[in-house]
C-alpha cells in the first residue's frame, strides 16, 4: 500500500511541475501587468522602475525559476495590485469555498445516490424516466442561467431569500444568515453536480444488477431487500467513491461562475477579479492550488476505490 | 532433398516484467528461449505444446509480429530482422498467418470484399479490372460463394469465418502460412472440414506449413513433421508417423498418452501421465525444464541443459533428452 | 430477437441482389438503417432530433426569417414583448426575436467547431499515444493528465482572458482544451484493438501504418468517438455562454446566447424585463437537452451491448 502511494505522488509530480510551467507561459503570454499601470499620470520612468521591481526585465525561464523557488520555501508571492501574499489572500478566500463546495457535494450525492439507485432498480419505470430526464436538465442547464431563475423566484417574487454575499450586512453573520445566503449558491451546485452523478451512478448500479453473483442471490430467495441492500449497494460503493473524485475540478470550475453571480466571497469571486485584473502571481496560485487539490483527490480517489474493491491489486 | 525455406536458429524472445516504484525490469518471462528448426519446402511442420509454452510467440515471430530478443529467421536466406524497405515488405509478404480467432481477424467494420481486395490492390497482386475474377477464384478456393463478399463478418458462422481468413491470407500468394491453432476455437464437426481444406490447400498450392497446435489429433492429422515444445524449448522432432509410434523424450510420451486414438493394437496405459503443474516461463527450472514433472530424472538433468540430438545416425529424429537416448541406444 | 434476424435475413438477400457493382454503399446503408432503427426505440431523442432539426434550420436560414437586422436599432427602448415584436426589444430597441435566431446560430457554430477542433487533436494524440506507446505515450498522457488537472472553466477564463475576445478566439480556446477526454477514449480504444487478430494480421499482410491506422483502428473506434463529441458539443455551447456571460467570450454587438443573459446581472432587467434574458437562456437549456438526448440514444444505437440507458 506504502509503495503504492509513494508511486502513485511520483508520478504526479512531473504533472505538477509540467501544470506550473504551462500555467507559467500562459501568464507571461497573456500581457504585461504594467498596460494596467499605464496612463498619462504614470511617467515612463516610473513604470520602467515598476518593471524592474517586479523582475518583469529578465528572461521568461529565469522568472519561472524565482518564482518556483519562493514557492518551495512556502511563498506564493504578492498581489500585483494590493501587495497582499497570495497565500494570505488564499487564505482568506479558501473558507467560503470550502463550505460552498463541501455543502454542496454533500447535498448532490443525497439527491443523486439514493436517485440513482432507485433509478436502476426501477429501470424502464415511469419513475426511472423522470429521474434520468431530471438528471439531463441537471447537467444542461447553464449554472448562471439556473442561478438567475432562482434569484428570480426566491429574491424578486417570492423575497424569501438574499440575492447575494454570505451574511446580511450589519448583521453578525449567524449560522441561519449563513444558511439563509447559501440556499441558492447550493441549489445550482448541487443540481448541476446531481445531473451527472444520478446518470453515473445509474448505469453503475444496472451494471451490478446484471453480475451473475446477483442472479445467485436472487435464486437463493432471500428477498429484493435484502438482495439490494446486501449484496448490490455494498458494490455500488466503487463507483460513488469514482463519483466523487470526478466532481472536485467541476466544483472548483463551478464555483467560480456560481461566485460571481451570488457575490460569494470566496475564491471564485478572488480569481474572476485577479483574471480580469491580470494579477498574475495570484492567479498562479489559485491554478497551482486548484491543480494540486485536483492531483490530491485523483490520489485519494484511487487509494479509496482499492479499499472498497478488493479485486483492484495495487501492484 | 527438398530445399530449405524457413531456417530458425537459436531464436530467443523474451518479455520484461516491470515492477517496483519507479519502474524497471525485474524480470522476464522466456517466451521462447534458444529454440532451432529448419521447415523445408513444401512440407507441414506441426507445432505442440501445453497453452503457454511459446509456440504461438514462435509463430508470430516467424511472421515478424514480435521482434526477437535474440537469434535469426531466415526465410529463403534472407535475414527477417534485416530486410527493411519496401524490397522487404515484398519478401515478407510471401509468410501470412492464420489465427486462432476468426472472428476478431476480421474487421468488423469492413465487408469481405473489402478486406479481401484490400491488400491485393496495395500489393498490386490484382488490378482494378481482374480484382473480382480474383476475388472469385479465392473464394472458390476455400469453398465459399463469391456471393458472400458483400456481407460483413457477423453475418458469418466460425468454420466460414476461418475459411475468409486463409483466403486473406492466401490472397498475397504466400510460399509460407503459420496457422496458429486455426481450428480450436471451432466445433469439431467443423474442425474437420477447415483441417480438410488446408490439406487440400497444401497440396494443390504446395504450401509450406506451419502449423501450432495444442492436441497432437488435428497436428498428426495435416502435418509431415511435428515438433514438441516445452516451456520454450523445442524438445523433440521427428515426422509425424515416427514421433507417433515411437515418441523419446519423456513430454513427448505423456503427450501421444493424452491424446485419445482408436487403435485397439494400442496397449493401455503404457505411457505416462503427466503430474503437477507446467512450470511458468518467468522463472524456468533449471538444467532440463521438464525435469521437476519426469518420472525419468535423474540428478544431471537438474544442473544440464540437454542438448537436441538425433536418435541414431543421420536420422530426421532429434530428441532432446540424454537419458532416454542412452536407454534407446 | 426473431424478428431482428429475419428483417437482417431480408436485409441481406437484398443487398446481395445489388451488390455485385457497389457493395459499399448499400451495405453501409443498412449499417445506417440498423442505428436509426435502435435510436428511434428512444423517443426523447427522436423529439430532440426534430427539434435540434428545426432549431438548426431556423438558425442557418435566419437571415430570411428573422423579421429585422438583428443590430439595428428598430424600435422603443426594452420595449415588451406585442404583436410587432414577438418578443420585445432590447436595452436599445433591438428585436430580441432576431438577435435570438442570430445569437444560435453563433452558439451552434461554436459548439460544433470547438468539437471539431477538439476532435482532431484529440484523435490524433489519442492514436499516436495508443499505437506508438512507449515514450511517446508516456509524454502524451502527461500531458493530457496537466490539462485535465485544471479546473475547466478556470483553464478557459485565463485563456480567455489572454486572446482578444471574439467569436474565433472562443472557439480556439474550446477546441483547445475539449480534447483530453477524446484522447484518452482513443488512446483506450486503439490500445485494444492493437492487439486484435484484424490488425495483426494487416501488419502480416504488409499493410502501411497509414492503412493500419486510419483505415483498420480509426473506423472501429468512430461510434465512441461520435456519442462523446456530442456530449463535447453540448458541453462547449455551455462554455461559450458562461464565458459571454461573464463578458469574455462573444462580446456585443454580435449577439450570442450567453451575451443576451449578460444584460441581466442588472436588476431592472432581471425583475422587470424578462423578455430579454428569459427566451435565450430557456434556449440554451433546449439545445444542450436535445444534444445530450441525442447522445444518450446514439450511445445505444451504435454500440448493441450498452445497458446504461433508455
Amino acid at each position: 500500500m506504502a509503495k503504492y502511494i509513494i508511486k502513485r505522488i511520483l508520478i504526479a509530480i512531473p504533472v505538477l511541475i509540467g501544470i506550473t510551467i504551462i500555467d507559467y507561459a500562459i501568464m507571461c503570454m497573456a500581457g504585461s501587468p504594467l498596460e494596467m499601470l499605464q496612463g498619462p499620470r504614470v511617467s515612463e520612468a516610473a513604470v520602467e522602475a515598476r518593471r524592474i521591481a517586479l523582475g518583469l526585465d529578465q528572461p521568461f525561464y529565469v522568472q519561472y525559476f524565482a518564482w518556483l523557488g519562493q514557492l518551495l520555501q512556502g511563498n506564493m508571492g504578492y498581489s500585483m495590485k494590493n501587495f497582499q501574499s497570495v497565500s494570505g489572500l488564499i487564505g482568506e478566500h479558501i473558507g467560503p469555498t470550502l463550505l460552498l463546495m463541501g455543502v454542496s457535494l454533500v447535498v448532490s450525492l443525497v439527491i443523486a445516490v439514493p436517485a440513482g439507485i432507485y433509478s436502476a432498480i426501477h429501470q424502464y419505470s415511469k419513475g426511472d424516466y423522470a429521474v434520468v430526464t431530471a438528471s439531463f436538465l441537471g447537467s444542461s442547464i447553464p449554472g448562471f442561467f439556473l442561478s438567475l431563475l432562482l434569484i428570480y423566484v426566491f429574491t424578486v417574487t417570492l423575497g424569501w431569500l438574499p440575492s447575494g454575499g454570505m451574511t446580511t450586512l450589519g448583521s453578525g453573520g449567524g449560522f441561519v444568515d449563513v444558511a439563509r445566503h447559501m440556499v441558492m449558491p447550493v441549489m445550482v451546485l448541487a443540481f448541476s453536480m446531481a445531473g451527472t452523478n444520478i446518470r453515473y451512478i445509474r448505469s453503475a448500479v444496472l451494471e451490478i444488477m446484471q453480475q451473475d453473483y446477483l442472479r445467485t442471490a436472487r435464486a437463493k430467495g432471500i428477498g429484493r431487500f435484502m438482495v439490494i441492500n446486501k449484496h448490490a449497494l455494498r458494490n455500488a460503493l466503487v463507483p460513488i467513491v469514482t463519483v466523487i473524485g470526478m466532481e472536485i475540478p467541476v466544483l472548483f470550475g463551478g464555483a467560480v461562475i456560481v461566485e460571481q453571480v451570488f457575490s460569494w466571497p470566496g475564491l471564485g469571486l478572488m480569481t474572476m477579479s485577479a483574471i480580469t485584473g491580470r494579477d498574475y502571481p495570484v492567479i498562479m496560485g489559485v491554478c497551482l492550488l486548484s491543480a494540486v487539490v485536483v492531483l490530491i483527490g485523483n490520489l485519494v480517489t484511487d487509494i479509496l476505490y482499492a479499499l472498497v474493491d478488493p479485486t483492484i491489486s495495487l501492484k | 532433398m527438398e530445399q530449405i525455406l524457413i531456417e530458425i536458429e537459436d531464436l530467443k524472445k523474451y518479455y520484461p516484467l516491470k515492477g517496483g516504484i519507479v519502474t524497471h525490469t525485474t524480470g522476464y518471462v522466456k517466451a521462447v528461449d534458444g529454440a532451432r528448426l529448419i521447415i523445408r519446402e513444401g512440407e507441414t511442420l506441426g507445432l505442440v505444446g501445453e497453452s503457454g509454452c511459446g509456440k504461438s510467440t514462435m509463430g508470430r515471430l516467424i511472421v515478424g509480429l514480435e521482434k526477437p530478443t535474440a537469434g535469426t529467421v531466415r526465410f529463403r536466406g534472407h535475414d527477417l530482422n534485416e530486410l527493411k524497405g519496401s524490397k522487404g515488405k515484398k519478401i515478407r509478404t510471401g509468410l501470412q498467418m492464420v489465427f486462432q480467432d476468426a472472428y476478431s481477424s476480421l474487421n468488423p467494420r469492413k465487408h469481405i470484399y473489402e478486406i479481401l481486395s484490400q491488400p491485393m490492390l496495395y500489393h498490386g497482386l490484382a488490378t482494378k479490372e481482374n480484382l473480382r475474377s480474383k476475388l472469385d477464384d479465392l473464394m472458390e478456393m476455400v469453398g465459399l460463394s463469391s456471393r458472400a463478399l458483400g456481407k460483413y463478418p457477423h453475418e458469418f458462422s466460425g468454420g466460414q469465418r476461418q475459411r475468409i481468413c486463409i483466403a486473406k491470407a492466401l490472397s498475397l500468394k504466400p510460399e509460407f502460412v503459420v496457422c496458429d491453432e486455426p481450428v480450436s476455437a471451432l466445433d469439431v464437426s467443423i474442425q474437420a472440414q477447415i483441417l480438410n481444406l488446408l490439406r487440400q490447400l497444401q497440396k494443390e498450392l504446395k504450401l509450406t506449413c506451419l502449423f501450432i497446435g495444442h492436441g497432437l489429433g488435428a497436428v498428426n492429422y495435416v502435418s509431415d513433421r511435428i515438433a514438441v515444445m516445452y516451456l520454450g524449448k523445442i524438445v523433440e522432432i521427428a515426422d509425424a508417423g515416427e514421433l507417433f509410434h515411437n515418441p523419446i523424450h519423456p513430454y513427448t510420451k505423456a503427450l501421444c498418452n493424452a491424446a485419445p486414438i482408436p487403435d485397439p493394437d494400442r496397449p493401455v496405459g503404457s505411457g505416462i501421465l503427466l503430474e503437477g503443474e507446467v512450470a511458468s516461463g518467468i522463472n524456468p527450472p533449471e538444467g532440463c525444464r521438464f525435469h521437476p514433472r519426469c518420472p525419468h530424472a535423474v540428478d544431471d538433468c537438474q544442473h544440464k541443459e540437454p542438448g537436441i540430438d538425433t536418435l541414431v545416425e543421420g536420422s530426421r529424429h532429434l530428441v532432446a533428452c540424454p537419458v532416454m537416448l542412452r536407454q534407446t541406444t | 430477437m426473431k424478428k431482428d434476424n429475419s428483417e437482417k435475413l431480408v436485409k441481406n438477400k437484398i443487398r446481395i441482389g445489388r451488390a455485385k457493382d457497389q457493395p459499399k454503399d448499400l451495405s453501409n446503408e443498412s449499417y445506417g438503417q440498423t442505428v436509426w432503427r435502435r435510436f428511434r426505440r428512444h423517443r426523447l431523442a427522436t423529439v430532440s432530433l426534430a427539434v435540434l432539426i428545426v432549431l438548426g434550420l431556423a438558425a442557418i436560414l435566419a437571415p430570411i426569417i428573422a423579421p429585422y437586422d438583428p443590430d439595428a436599432i428598430v424600435g422603443t427602448f426594452s420595449g415588451a414583448p406585442n404583436g410587432q415584436f414577438w418578443f420585445g426589444t432590447d436595452q436599445i430597441g433591438r428585436d430580441v426575436f432576431s438577435r435570438i435566431l442570430y445569437a444560435m446560430r453563433i452558439s451552434l457554430l461554436v459548439g460544433l467547431m470547438a468539437t471539431v477542433i477538439s476532435t482532431v487533436i484529440g484523435v490524433v494524440l489519442g492514436l499516436v499515444a495508443g499505437y506508438f506507446g512507449g515514450l511517446l505515450d508516456m509524454i502524451i498522457m502527461r500531458f493530457t493528465d496537466m490539462v485535465m488537472s485544471f479546473p475547466y472553466i478556470l483553464l478557459v477564463l485565463v485563456a480567455a482572458s489572454i486572446f482578444e475576445p471574439g467569436l474565433w478566439s472562443i472557439i480556439i480556446i474550446l477546441g483547445l482544451v475539449d480534447w483530453p477526454g477524446i484522447a484518452r477514449l482513443v488512446r483506450g480504444n486503439v490500445l485494444s484493438l492493437r492487439e486484435t487478430n484484424f490488425v495483426k494480421s494487416n501488419l502480416v499482410a504488409g499493410m502501411s501504418l497509414r492503412h493500419i491506422l486510419f483505415s483498420e483502428i480509426l473506423p472501429n473506434t468512430v461510434a465512441p468517438i461520435l456519442v462523446y463529441a456530442t456530449s463535447v458539443v453540448a458541453l462547449s455551447m455551455l462554455d461559450e455562454a458562461a464565458l459571454s456571460f461573464l463578458g469574455m467570450g462573444v462580446l456585443p454587438p454580435t449577439a450570442s446566447l450567453g451575451n443576451m443573459l449578460n444584460g441581466a446581472q442588472s436588476l431592472t432587467v432581471l425583475t422587470r424585463q424578462p423578455w430579454m434574458w428569459l427566451p435565450p437562456g430557456l434556449l440554451i437549456v433546449v439545445l444542450v437537452i436535445a444534444i445530450n438526448f441525442i447522445g444518450d440514444a446514439l450511445r445505444d444505437a451504435l454500440d448493441p451491448t450498452s445497458t446504461t440507458s433508455h
